[in-house]
């Protein structure tokens, strides 16, 4: 196969299949809604084939971007241009590979199953689309467009007090948007393009980049979510379906660290040296509040939101130490938590199928009825905690390495992050898996079916390889994060020398 | 072979964990303890090759692990003295337990998991004591946290189970909270975290100072003192204590494997291992005198009084490492390590021993409940016997070579902490000696003070969990005559070779040969006293005790209560937590962020347009709308703009 629009079928795959369920199929009867729901399912699971394709054409050795394709689109300035990296095809092929478990996880959605299926998939296409993207408008039509049927999945298939949560969300996202939009207003009236290779190329000038770098900031920093606009994340966790707990978590969660790497970072090398320390705080304030709000909670799936933001505390602080150890810890820990916390929601999706509830004092004992559950979840808990073996280690290890380096506070409160978490998580399990079945109703509760363990197993699987052998990871996005801290490096020593230079004269 | 010796046990955990339901109890049983006695032999083999035999040390590369930047860390095997003689330890003592625990376990409906936990600890202190760098041996450090986790809290329906469990996950997490730090702040230093490289750079960090939480510190003071921290979690030390005594909640042959003879040893080890860095340290090594001493004298006390007898075991395990940790403060490595290798056998012994009593006295642990059971139980008094005269230090059996060792090398030691460290350990030889007495007496000797329906049913255990008890008692009476030049005697030098390292001046080991006449006789003398006051107490006079604990009960509950830690810590810290916790959640994020931010905002939209738009559907189309504008007006403006 030519690889020379290969991204572009995995972008748009998903969208097709969502294009043939619109037109081609009905859901008002069981035959039709099964077709649907495996029309949904193979559209992924190509797409994920095809997106190792990308895996095994990609040259970890190569910095730049690969699988170029560039064509003219809007006026004589705006292209539609794609390829990926060694950071962005980490992301495209986490989003490719959690999708057909989405899907499978959707079985239980028994009300508007076309609609809900042709969202997913959409949000499947816009998802890649941000990744891939080599052009600042695409990467914004992507990236906010994705919000769309993520709102039509919680507001229309989500629990009590979607419209609240769905509301929150809005007014959140739409401050970030609107002032990234100007930003990008500005760089194209500074560069002169909408080219992302060549905005990383271009220097802007110092002044400005404070500007562009508090803009982004605002949109990214909410996507992240970041302390202290981190609020309307469990709100939207809480009300979501499963699956949609699961890309929320998994996947957009890590737009808001992409687009750190991929503009704030390189594209404002001083804003962003001097702008760390309030990052570095930000992101010290997130870990330690959050995992001690986390140790208080009620709802399961509220207190794995409220441990998600912990966990991207590490991130954000990883990646403004701006070193080596920082940048491919957060990027890991990216990666790791969009397999553990994902895996996390469907563990309480699966309880939450049986008995309508996420409360954790509803439940209690489940070990005696589920032992294959209170495996996985156990797996995944331990995974969440950091434990050296599984991959939530590897990242959290490399982000505190690298913030030692940059200071020894930020390093130290954040580590006491290992000590909390250990607190909820395990909090959370002894409460719901350990002790004697004692409540009634749960009492014929079943354990895990194959379909769902059909889509547990491979996180399992994945968790633990990485955990112990994170090589294929980290090898393939070092060419490209040494590139970019070496650009970054010399962007400021420049800096630093221009000012030098100026005080000598 | 090193392969062999650290997968093996892997291999029987997975099989046993997840092959369990095919393969049945018995099977599980047979399956891991056979791999492990076969690891235990190669462990003895590995043992004579390079420790008697003196074969260099050397590296085996197993895969990568971690490699980011300058940042590498791989997957290895450190063979060198240091690390067979953990080998042997943990090997052997594992595999008797294994064997005792198809019998304990025997009526347990979860024998394969129970199999496999054991077997995945069992790994996992391999390759702790197997790293050769840093993050190898934090990896195996919280993957021993992982099983006793998971053993303690085997029994999951009983909440005490539970709740211990995680008690000790979380207490040892906050020593690894300084361990991690330490990692950090040793690869910032050094640029790497591997044994070889950084004990190599060590010396040119001598005397230099860095900023650490804002203030200008010791280099290698520091790094020693944060890898010290997560040494007393898991060893137990003074603080860090409190899971230690709960972890009895588990079965009794995990409280002698991991509580005992292993996985509490960690903190010894890594001392020992870092010993490169510490010898740099005088202040760290003061400090590490201090709280082992302190420690053995500590946990002593709250020992006098238990009346659990697994608790009293539990607390002699605390103080036992105590004496270890002071020896290895005042430089004298090989005589700790040598103490934690006697002290593997007869801890073991007295485990497994009382995890006899407990099975004759149908799952009974209070010792106010017991009493009289010698006639019964003749072959498990014989063992208990041989573990309690080893503790205690009587002549010529183990303890009495390497305890005893310890004491004269805290008279003979130089640094500040040294005559403190003495008198507290002396006072803790007393201690030791009474209340181990305390324990034969209250549960062998004396009148039978159980039902008489219990002490019919009393029986003496079978041959699989006895087997494994004598060849610990033979190793209690001999471990220690046998290896005593090896380890601290004359070959001791050959012996260790370069896994342990002592500056030219520190002449410890040579120094505590030669001290006064009376020095040595001194634990004699009060393990003597201590025998004669338990003996007094329990045998001759039993009300003594009562009177005594009527007579002073503020002095009583204090010891009872363990020094009141746990209150305290749950008053000032677990408390404190959960409030801020709750406050947070509720007044930072409800109140403040929520309140002032989208909720208020909400508000004042929802008073505008509430009449106007409803807002099922509104707020989405909202926002695709303002998007859409966005998109235009930024397609409009290049389009149309043109801004060059």
């Amino acid at each position: 196969m030519p690889t020379n629009s290969l991204l572009t079928l995995v972008t748009f795959l998903p969208l097709a299949g969502a294009v043939l369920i619109l037109f081609l199929l009905r859901d008002d009867n069981q035959t039709s809604i099964r077709n649907v729901r495996y029309v949904s399912l193979w559209a992924t699971i190509f797409t994920f084939l095809l997106s190792l394709l990308v895996w095994s054409n990609f040259d970890p050795s190569n910095p730049g971007f690969q699988m170029v394709e560039k064509h003219s689109w809007l006026g004589n300035q705006i292209n539609y241009h794609v390829g990926v990296d060694g950071i962005s095809v980490l992301f495209v092929l986490l989003t490719t590979f959690l999708m057909p478990g989405c899907i499978l996880a959707s079985w239980a959605v028994k009300t508007r199953v076309k609609e809900y299926m042709i969202a997913f998939l959409v949000l499947e296409t816009l998802m890649i689309g941000v990744f891939v993207s080599l052009d600042l408008l695409l990467f914004y039509l992507f990236f906010e467009g994705g919000l769309i049927p993520m709102f039509l999945i919680i507001g229309i298939w989500g629990g009590a007090r979607r419209v609240y949560a769905s509301f929150k969300f809005f007014l959140y996202t739409l401050l970030g948007s609107v002032l990234m939009l100007l930003a990008m207003m500005a760089m194209y009236w500074s560069a002169g393009t909408t080219d992302i290779p060549t905005l990383l190329a271009h220097k802007f000038p110092v002044e400005l980049q404070t500007w562009l770098w508090l803009a982004f900031f605002a949109s990214f920093a909410v996507k992240m979510p970041m302390w202290p606009v981190h609020t309307w994340l469990p709100d939207a966790h809480v009300e979501a379906p499963t699956a949609g707990s699961v890309v929320l978590a998994a996947i957009l969660l890590k737009m808001g660290g992409y687009g750190f790497l991929r503009f704030s970072l390189p594209m404002f090398p001083v804003a962003s040296d001097y702008f760390a320390p309030l990052v570095f705080g930000m992101s010290v304030i997130a870990i330690v509040y959050t995992s001690l709000v986390a140790l208080m909670q009620e709802d399961m799936k509220k207190l794995i939101a409220y441990s998600s933001v912990a966990h991207m505390g590490f991130v954000t602080m990883g990646i403004f130490t701006g070193t080596v150890q920082g940048i491919e810890g957060g990027i890991f820990q990216m990666i790791s938590h969009g397999f553990i916390s994902g895996a996390l929601f469907l563990c309480v999706g699966v309880v939450y199928d049986r008995m309508h509830t996420r409360e954790i004092a509803a439940y209690g004992g489940l070990v005696n009825r589920m032992p294959i559950y209170a495996f996985t979840f156990m797996v995944f808990t331990l995974a969440n905690v950091g434990l050296p073996g599984t991959s939530g280690f590897v990242g959290e290890f490399l982000t505190l390495a690298g913030a030692f380096k940059a200071n020894t506070w930020v390093a130290a409160f954040a580590t006491t992050g290992v000590i909390l978490s250990a607190g909820y998580a395990l909090w959370l399990y002894r409460k719901v898996v350990f002790g004697v079945l004692e409540k009634e109703n749960l009492k014929t509760i079943a354990d895990m079916n194959k379909r769902e363990m059909a889509i547990l197993a491979p996180l399992i699987v994945l968790t633990v390889f990485f955990g112990f052998y994170p090589a294929p990871i980290i090898d393939a996005m070092d060419a490209s994060v040494t590139q970019l801290i070496d650009q970054y490096q010399a962007s400021l020593a420049a800096l630093e020398s221009a000012s030098q230079l100026a005080q000598a004269q | 072979m090193y392969h062999a010796i650290v997968f093996l046990p892997l291999l029987g955990a997975l099989l046993a964990g997840f092959g369990g339901r095919v393969l049945g109890a018995k099977a599980s049983a047979y399956l891991t303890s056979g791999f492990l006695v076969l690891s235990a032999v190669l462990s003895w083999v590995a043992f004579f090759d390079v420790a008697i035999g003196q074969k260099p040390a050397q590296t085996i590369d197993v895969l990568r692990w971690i490699n980011s930047g300058a940042l590498e860390a791989n997957w290895a095997f450190r063979v060198d003295t240091l690390t067979v003689v953990m080998l042997v330890v943990v090997n052997t003592v594992s595999s008797l337990v294994h064997i005792y625990s198809i019998g304990y376990m025997s009526h347990d409906p979860h024998q394969p998991r129970f199999f496999s936990y054991l077997s995945l600890f069992t790994f996992a202190m391999l390759m702790l004591v197997t790293a050769d760098n840093l993050l190898q041996l934090f990896f195996g450090w919280e993957g021993v946290g992982l099983a006793s986790y998971l053993l303690i809290g085997f029994w999951y329906k009983k909440p005490s189970a539970c709740a211990a469990a995680m008690k000790a996950f979380i207490v040892n997490r906050i020593g690894d909270f300084g361990f991690a730090l330490g990692i950090f702040a040793a690869f910032v230093v050094f640029g790497t975290i591997g044994f070889t490289e950084i004990f190599a750079k060590a010396p040119e960090q001598l005397g230099k100072n860095f900023e650490f939480l804002g203030m200008q510190v010791d280099i290698l003071t520091t790094i020693c003192l944060l890898l010290f921290m997560g040494a007393m979690g898991k060893s137990a030390q003074f603080m860090l204590h409190t899971w230690l005594p709960d972890a009895m909640e588990g079965p009794t042959p995990v409280s002698a494997l991991i509580h005992a003879a292993t996985m509490v040893t960690a903190g010894v080890f890594l001392v020992a291992r870092c010993s490169p860095l510490f010898e740099h340290s005088p202040t760290a090594l003061t400090v590490v005198t201090f709280v082992g001493a302190l420690t053995a004298f500590f946990a002593a006390t709250v020992g006098l009084v238990q009346n659990d007898i697994k608790r009293v075991i539990a607390y002699s395990t605390c103080s036992q490492l105590g004496y270890m940790f002071a020896a290895l403060g005042l430089g004298a490595y090989g005589v700790a390590i040598f103490h934690l290798f006697t002290h593997a056998f007869f801890k073991a012994l007295l485990f497994l021993g009382s995890g006899s009593v407990i099975h004759a006295m149908s799952d009974e642990q209070d010792m106010r409940n017991m009493g009289g059971l010698r006639p019964h139980l003749k072959m498990t008094w014989l063992m208990m016997l041989i573990g309690t005269l080893a503790l205690t230090g009587f002549p010529l059996t183990a303890g009495y070579f390497s305890k005893d060792a310890i004491i004269e090398v805290a008279y003979a030691g130089h640094n500040a902490m040294a005559p403190f460290a003495f008198w507290l350990l002396l006072t803790a030889a007393f201690m030791t000696s009474f209340y181990s007495w305390r324990l034969m007496f209250m549960t062998f000797h004396g009148r039978p003070r159980a039902s008489s329906e219990v002490m019919s049913h009393v029986h003496e255990s079978p041959m699989s969990m006895m087997g494994p008890l004598i060849v610990l008692a033979i190793g209690a009476l001999l471990a220690g005559a046998l290896f005593k030049t090896n380890f601290i005697g004359h070959d001791e030098a050959l012996f260790w070779g370069e896994a342990l390292y002592r500056l030219p001046t520190n002449k410890i080991v040579d120094e505590f040969h030669h001290v006064p006449g009376w020095v040595p006789i001194a634990p004699f003398i009060a393990m003597l006293a201590g025998f004669a006051l338990s003996w007094l107490m329990y045998i001759r006079d039993p009300s003594i005790p009562g009177r005594l604990a009527a007579q002073h009960q503020p002095l009583y509950q204090f010891l009872l209560n363990k020094w009141y830690f746990d209150e305290i810590y749950d008053f000032f810290l677990v408390r404190p937590a959960m409030w801020i916790g709750r406050f947070l959640w509720k007044k930072g994020d409800g109140w403040l962020i929520d309140g002032f931010g989208p909720d208020g905002v909400s508000a004042r939209v929802l008073d505008v347009t509430n009449r106007i738009v409803r807002l099922q559907t509104g707020f989405v189309y909202h926002y695709a709308f303002a998007m859409l504008i966005g998109v235009a007006a930024l397609v409009t403006y290049f389009m149309f703009g043109g801004v060059h």
